[in-house]
C-alpha cells in the first residue's frame, strides 16, 4: 500500500504547475506548490514535504540552487529531489545531479512514469530512513554500553588497585580498559611484608571476560591480607571461578609470592605465556613455564597447586606478560611471538631500560599504541625499601581479649594439609596491641612454624640451601617428605599477659624432631651470601626476646605492647 | 570460517572440522557441528589440520565440547594440530583433558 506522501513541486508555469498537482494528487498525495526556488525553500522549511518536484529553470532562484539549499537543510534525511527539464544536453543533467537531485523527469510529464519514480524514491528515502534509525540505535546502544562499562571499571577500579601496585619495585602496563579484554593485574602486601602478585587472562573479551575479575580480586586481597599461603589462594580462587563461570570461560593465571626477608619467590603459572626471571647479575634469565590447566576448569579435587620456587637476589627481576604481547600482529599480519621477544632480551644490556625496550620493540612491531597488552616487571629489592601501608582491621565494639592462654599441637595429617598461620594470627589480632606489630608477628610465626616444620619434624638440613641446585633439591625433599608423614607435632603455646601499661604475648613453638645444637647453628649462619640462615637472624631481630630450649626442640619468643592512650 | 562436522560409518565417532581462524567468530558454528547432529558418538575428533589461528575462546569452545560430551569421561582427539596450535594447547596444559595428535 502506497504511503500518502507529502510532496512539494516547484515550476514557474502555472499550466505545468497544475498539471503536475493534478497527476500527484490524484495518486493519493499531498500537494504543496511553489512557483520559483526562493518559494520552494521557505515552503520546505515550513512544511518539511518528503519529496520534491524541481523544474530547473525558474526565476528568482533556479532549480540547481534550491535543490542544494533544501539538500542542505535536510541534513542526513533523504529528501529525494526530481529534477523537472525539457533539457536534454548531458551537462544540463550532470548539472542536475550536482546540485543534489536524485532523478529526473523529462518534459511532457507522463502520470505512469511519475508515478514510478516517486514510489521508486520513497522506496529509497525509507531505506536512508531505515540506516539513520539504526545508525542512532547503535550509537545510542554503544554510548550505553561505555557508561556502563565505565561505572564498572570505577566499581573495579576501587577493588583491584586496593593493593599496592603503585610500589616503587613494581612497574606494569595496562591498557584503561584491560578489565575488558578480560585482562587483570593484582598486587598486594602479605602480613608479612612479602608480596602477592597475580597477572591474569580470562577467556574472551567483553563482559563475560570482566565477570570473573571481581570475585578473583576479593579472594586474592581477603586472603592475603589474612595471611594465607599462595597454595590455599589458589585453591580457593580456582573452586570460585569453577563454581560460578560458565564451563567454556576459565583464567589463564600466574601468581607470585615474593619474600623480600627470606629471597624468594614462589610461582604457579596456568596457562600463560612464559614469564621470567632475570638474574641482576649473570643476566641469565629462567622460564617461568606454564604447568598446570588455568584456573576455573579443574574441580577442586584435581587441582593442582604445586608451585616452584627460586632464590633470589636484590636486583633480580621478574616479568610477567599475557598473550597479548605474543600475539601482536603487525601490518602483514605476523605474530610479534616469543623468538622477538627472546630477541629484545638478548640485546637489552641495561637491565632497567628492559621494560621500556620491550614496550618500544612492540611498538615499532605494530606501528602503532597497544591496548591489549598486559606485562608487569617486579623486582627484589631490599626488605627496608618498600613501605607498606599500615594493616587494615574490622574494628570490632568488642573489647580486647587481654589475659589468657592456649597451647595448639598440629600433627602430621594436618601438617600435610593445612597452614595453621592464618589461623593464628587472627586469633592473636584480637588483641589491639599486637595489631601495630602484626607484620612482624607474622613473620616471626612463619619462621619459627617453617623451622619446626622443615627442621624440627621432617629433619631436613637447611646448610642444603647452600646453592640454587641445592635449594631446588631442598624444596624437592621437603615436598616428598611431607608426603610421606607419619607421625610429627608442632605446637605452640600462646601466652598472653596483662602488664601494668600494656601487655606481652609470649610464644612457645615445639617440635617433635630431633633438636639441633643451637650455638652451631647461629654461628654458622653468619656466614655471608648463605641462601639459607635468613631465618633465624630474623626472628632475632623482630623479636622482643628470643631464646631457645636448650634441646634444641623449642623455642619461646615476646613481644610486648604498651596501651594506647 | 568453515566448520564440518561427519559421523564415522557406525556413528561411533564424529568427527569436527575446522577450517581457517579458530576464535570466538566460531562459537554458534563449533557448537552447532555437534548438538546439530542426529548420532550419539562416543568419541570425538576435532581435526585442526586447516585451523589456522586458535585463541582462548576456543580453548573455552574445546571445553564446552568437553562437557557436551560427558566431561572427565569424555574421548576427545584433537589432531593434526600444527606446531602453532600445539604451542597454544601446550602452554595452557590441555594435554591433561584431551589426546593432542
Amino acid at each position: 500500500m502506497p504511503q500518502r506522501l507529502s510532496i512539494l513541486i516547484a515550476e514557474d508555469s502555472a499550466a505545468d504547475r497544475m498539471l503536475l498537482s493534478t497527476i500527484v494528487s490524484r495518486q493519493g498525495h499531498r500537494v504543496l506548490t511553489a512557483a520559483n526556488g526562493m518559494e520552494a525553500v521557505a515552503l520546505f522549511q515550513q512544511e518539511h514535504p518528503r519529496m520534491v518536484l524541481m523544474d530547473a529553470l525558474m526565476p528568482v532562484m533556479d532549480g540547481f540552487e534550491a535543490a542544494r539549499r533544501i539538500k542542505q537543510l535536510a541534513g542526513d534525511e533523504l529528501v529525494p529531489i526530481i529534477f523537472l527539464t525539457s533539457l536534454s544536453e548531458n551537462d544540463a543533467l550532470v548539472r542536475c545531479l550536482e546540485a543534489g537531485g536524485d532523478d529526473f523527469l523529462s518534459k511532457p510529464y507522463n502520470g505512469v512514469i511519475l508515478d514510478a519514480k516517486i514510489k521508486a524514491m520513497d522506496r529509497l528515502r525509507r531505506l536512508q530512513d531505515t540506516v539513520l534509525k539504526q545508525r542512532d540505535l547503535i550509537a545510542r546502544h554503544n554510548e550505553h554500553l561505555m557508561t556502563e562499562q565505565r561505572v564498572a571499571k570505577a566499581v573495579f577500579d576501587k577493588v583491584a588497585h586496593s593493593g599496592c601496585l603503585s610500589a616503587p619495585n613494581i612497574r606494569y602496563l595496562q591498557s584503561p580498559f584491560a578489565l575488558f579484554n578480560g585482562d587483570l593485574l593484582l598486587a598486594a602486601f602479605k602480613p608479612s611484608g612479602g608480596m602477592h602478585i597475580l597477572l591474569g587472562d580470562f577467556t574472551g573479551h567483553g563482559l563475560p571476560a570482566a565477570i570473573g575479575a571481581m570475585p578473583l580480586a576479593e579472594v586474592f586481597y581477603g586472603m592475603t591480607a589474612k595471611g594465607y599461603s599462595l597454595v590455599d589462594i589458589l585453591r580457593e580462587m580456582n573452586a570460585k571461578l569453577k563454581r560460578i563461570l560458565p564451563v567454556g570461560v576459565f583464567c589463564c593465571a600466574t601468581l607470585l609470592n615474593l619474600s623480600f626477608q627470606r629471597r624468594v619467590v614462589e610461582v604457579w603459572n596456568g596457562g600463560l605465556p612464559d614469564g621470567y626471571i632475570r638474574r641482576a647479575g649473570s643476566q641469565e634469565r629462567i622460564a617461568l613455564v606454564s604447568r598446570h590447566l588455568p584456573l576455573g576448569v579443574l574441580d577442586p579435587e584435581a587441582f593442582d597447586d604445586k608451585y616452584e620456587i627460586y632464590p633470589l637476589e636484590v636486583g633480580d627481576r621478574i616479568f610477567l606478560l599475557s598473550d597479548g604481547v605474543l600475539e601482536a600482529r603487525n601490518r602483514a599480519d605476523e605474530l610479534f611471538g616469543e623468538a622477538r621477544l627472546q630477541a629484545v632480551f638478548d640485546a637489552n644490556r641495561e637491565p632497567g631500560r628492559l621494560f621500556d625496550e620491550i614496550q618500544q620493540a612492540l611498538a615499532a612491531f605494530r606501528g602503532e599504541a597497544q591496548d591489549d597488552v598486559s606485562m608487569v616487571e617486579v623486582s627484589l629489592v631490599e626488605d627496608n625499601a618498600l613501605v607498606r601501608p599500615p594493616l587494615a582491621f574490622a574494628n570490632s565494639a568488642q573489647g580486647s581479649p587481654l589475659d589468657w592462654s592456649a597451647s595448639f599441637e598440629f600433627r602430621a595429617e594436618t601438617l600435610k594439609h593445612f597452614n595453621p598461620l592464618p589461623f593464628l594470627l587472627q586469633l592473636l589480632l584480637e588483641v589491639r596491641g599486637l595489631r601495630l606489630q602484626a607484620g612482624a608477628l607474622y613473620t616471626v610465626l612463619a619462621e619459627l612454624y617453617s623451622n619446626a616444620l622443615e627442621h624440627g619434624v621432617l629433619g631436613l638440613d637447611s646448610s642444603l640451601k647452600r646453592d640454587a641446585e641445592g635449594f631446588a633439591l631442598y624444596y624437592r625433599e621437603r615436598t616428598k617428605r611431607l608426603a610421606g608423614l607419619q607421625d610429627g607435632y608442632v605446637r605452640f603455646h600462646l601466652d598472653l599477659i596483662q602488664e601494668i601499661g600494656g601487655g606481652r604475648l609470649i610464644v612457645r613453638v615445639e617440635d617433635s624432631g630431633e633438636g639441633f645444637d643451637v650455638s652451631r647453628v647461629l654461628n654458622q649462619q653468619q656466614v655471608a651470601g648463605c641462601l639459607s640462615g635468613r631465618g633465624l637472624a630474623l626472628v632475632r631481630r623482630l623479636a622482643e626476646r628470643c631464646t631457645w630450649l636448650s634441646d634444641g626442640r623449642g623455642v619461646s619468643v615476646e613481644f610486648s605492647w604498651a596501651a594506647q592512650a | 570460517m568453515a566448520i564440518t562436522s561427519q559421523p564415522s560409518a557406525d556413528g561411533q565417532e564424529l568427527t569436527i572440522q575446522v577450517q581457517g581462524r579458530f576464535d570466538f567468530g566460531a562459537h554458534q558454528e563449533f557448537r552447532n557441528a555437534y548438538e546439530r547432529v542426529n548420532v550419539t558418538p562416543r568419541r570425538y575428533v576435532v581435526d585442526l589440520k586447516d585451523a589456522t589461528y586458535l585463541d582462548s575462546s576456543a580453548l573455552g569452545m574445546l571445553l564446552l565440547l568437553r562437557d557436551h560430551a560427558g566431561g572427565d569421561d569424555a574421548q576427545i582427539r584433537l589432531v593434526n594440530c600444527s606446531p602453532d596450535v600445539r604451542k597454544i594447547l601446550a602452554i595452557s596444559n590441555f594435554e591433561q583433558l584431551f589426546q593432542i595428535a
